[in-house]
């Protein structure tokens, strides 16, 4: 059956292909490039060796400004969580500096950071930072009192119980946004490097517009921004099949 | 004991005054909803009575403490950890050897053996339960707390746990406070059974239940007292 439902995907996908070159039959004054294009277009970029030197810059900046954010963000966000208090002094601030689209923070990283890596990687700590931080302390609210209070009989320390309680307890939830923060960074990396550095896809995109309007480089840097895109989150959902944190509060 | 619930205050317990020897299984029996959980979770510590106090020992209780170990009736198990995980829960401060000792003796008396490994999504019910009086036991608590804790349970699982919680607990004899809404259950297992009234409850009966072990449920004493029991509910026992 699994083996079907791959099929069909697949069979999708070259329906689509074909479509798309279809259209390029008809459509005049090339607006798109064919499918054909695109693919010596990667071919070109591997030759040069530009396709592999950008997917690794764009992944690097993920890496380092996702997991700055998360190592900050989710240990802040269960403290806040917990102590109910300092969430609500907390709150205005957080829910002031959410909705600013990491974009509008570009010249005051430009500013701050110049043009380069640190810009890039700013930019997607402070897309992934806000997200993280409220679904940590929500998922905390949403634990089920009774495992609070079976751990409450061991008389545990509180960073033991943050660690050994909360944590695990909130794991399911976090994943889940994790792996939609996981989407924010690559989204936000693509349009960093579109304006605050000089690497990686986002760039390769602007820059083989500019440099002779190579248009099948163009899509051809979309359709890899879409595939690694897809390939880190399942990565993410590979992590969340894992049994310890397969377990959710309403399957019993 | 007097909750406030929307700037109303409740008197849920009121004039509660109880003494309870070393070793003793206790049943609280009370109609539905008059306070017995919030008797037993005053009693672990978990809140503080408004007036009174709870003493253990001489000591007067402050908060919940791993000497006395609260089993809850649903969802008391972590599931993100294995049995292992679970039973070893509390033994953190132990060393490797002995840690692991004392997991394999009580998931040995639990009856869980071959699920070490298993993860709570895996158990049923039943063996849920199990699992969390192991977790307790493993710490080697002088009182155990159990609310309701075959509530949850179908029928013939609650009868082979109570035969499994009596013969835990004349191997490793602990002070059991046991809150139920089950007559019989209480008949069956308790030295004594404290009869609450409804809300605002407090202590209307202490009722002994003298038949030794193993206790035939035909036999007239039990329906004796198991009558006693009904009557002092107020349950008619013709339906």
């Amino acid at each position: 059956m699994k083996l079907l439902i791959r099929l069909c995907s697949l069979l999708f996908i070259a329906l689509l292909v074909l479509v798309w070159q279809l259209t390029i039959g008809h459509a005049p004054g090339h607006l798109l490039p064919g499918p054909w294009a695109v693919v010596l277009g990667i071919v070109d970029l591997l030759r040069h060796g530009l396709l592999l030197k950008y997917v690794v810059a764009s992944l690097f900046r993920v890496t380092w400004g996702f997991t700055l954010a998360a190592l900050l963000a989710i240990p802040l966000g269960l403290i806040l969580g917990w102590y109910r208090r300092g969430e609500m002094a907390f709150n205005p601030i957080a829910e002031i500096f959410r909705p600013i689209s990491p974009l509008a923070w570009i010249p005051l990283a430009i500013l701050w950071f110049g043009i380069g890596d640190l810009s890039a990687i700013f930019l997607i700590f402070v897309g992934c930072f806000f997200p993280l931080l409220l679904t940590a302390a929500s998922a905390v609210h949403n634990i089920p009192a009774v495992y609070i209070n079976a751990a409450r009989n061991f008389g545990l320390s509180t960073p033991d119980f943050f660690a050994r309680v909360l944590l695990p307890a909130v794991m399911p939830q976090l994943i889940v946004g994790m792996r939609i923060t996981l989407g924010v960074a690559w989204l936000v990396v693509v349009a960093a490097e579109m304006i605050a550095v000089n690497s990686g896809l986002g760039f390769l995109i602007v820059d083989a517009r500019n440099a002779g309007n190579r248009y099948d480089l163009v899509v051809a840097g979309m359709l890899i921004i879409g595939i690694i895109g897809l390939l880190l989150d399942l990565g993410m959902r590979s992590i969340e099949r894992v049994k310890s944190f397969r377990w959710s509060y309403s399957g019993d | 004991m007097v909750f406030e619930r929307d700037g109303q205050a409740i008197s849920v317990l009121s004039d509660i005054s109880l003494d309870v020897g070393d070793g003793e299984f206790i049943c609280i029996v009370g109609p539905s909803g008059c306070g017995k959980s919030t008797l037993l979770n005053t009693l672990a510590g978990f809140i503080s009575p408004t007036s009174g106090s709870v003493v253990i020992d001489g000591e007067a209780v402050t908060g919940p403490d791993p000497r006395r170990i609260l089993v809850f009736q649903d969802h008391g198990v972590f599931p993100w950890l294995t049995v292992e995980g679970n039973i070893g829960f509390g033994l953190s401060k132990l060393p490797r050897a002995e840690r692991e000792k004392r997991i394999a003796h009580y998931v040995n008396m639990v009856r869980l053996q071959g699920f070490e490994r298993s993860y709570p999504s895996d158990l049923s019910g039943g063996m849920k339960q199990r699992l969390q009086v192991a977790r307790a036991l493993a710490v080697n608590p002088d009182i155990l707390y159990l609310d309701e804790p075959f509530g949850a349970l179908d029928s013939i699982t609650r009868v082979i746990m109570r035969g499994e919680l009596l013969r835990i607990w004349q191997t490793e004899r602990r002070t059991i406070f046991f809150v139920t809404h089950d007559i019989d259950e209480a008949v069956q297992l308790a030295d004594r059974v404290v009869v609450l009234s409804s809300r605002p409850a407090r202590v209307q009966d202490v009722l002994s239940i003298d038949i030794p072990h193993p206790r035939n449920i035909s036999s007239p004493r039990y329906l004796e007292l198991r009558d006693e029991l009904l009557k002092q509910i107020g349950l008619a026992y013709e339906v």
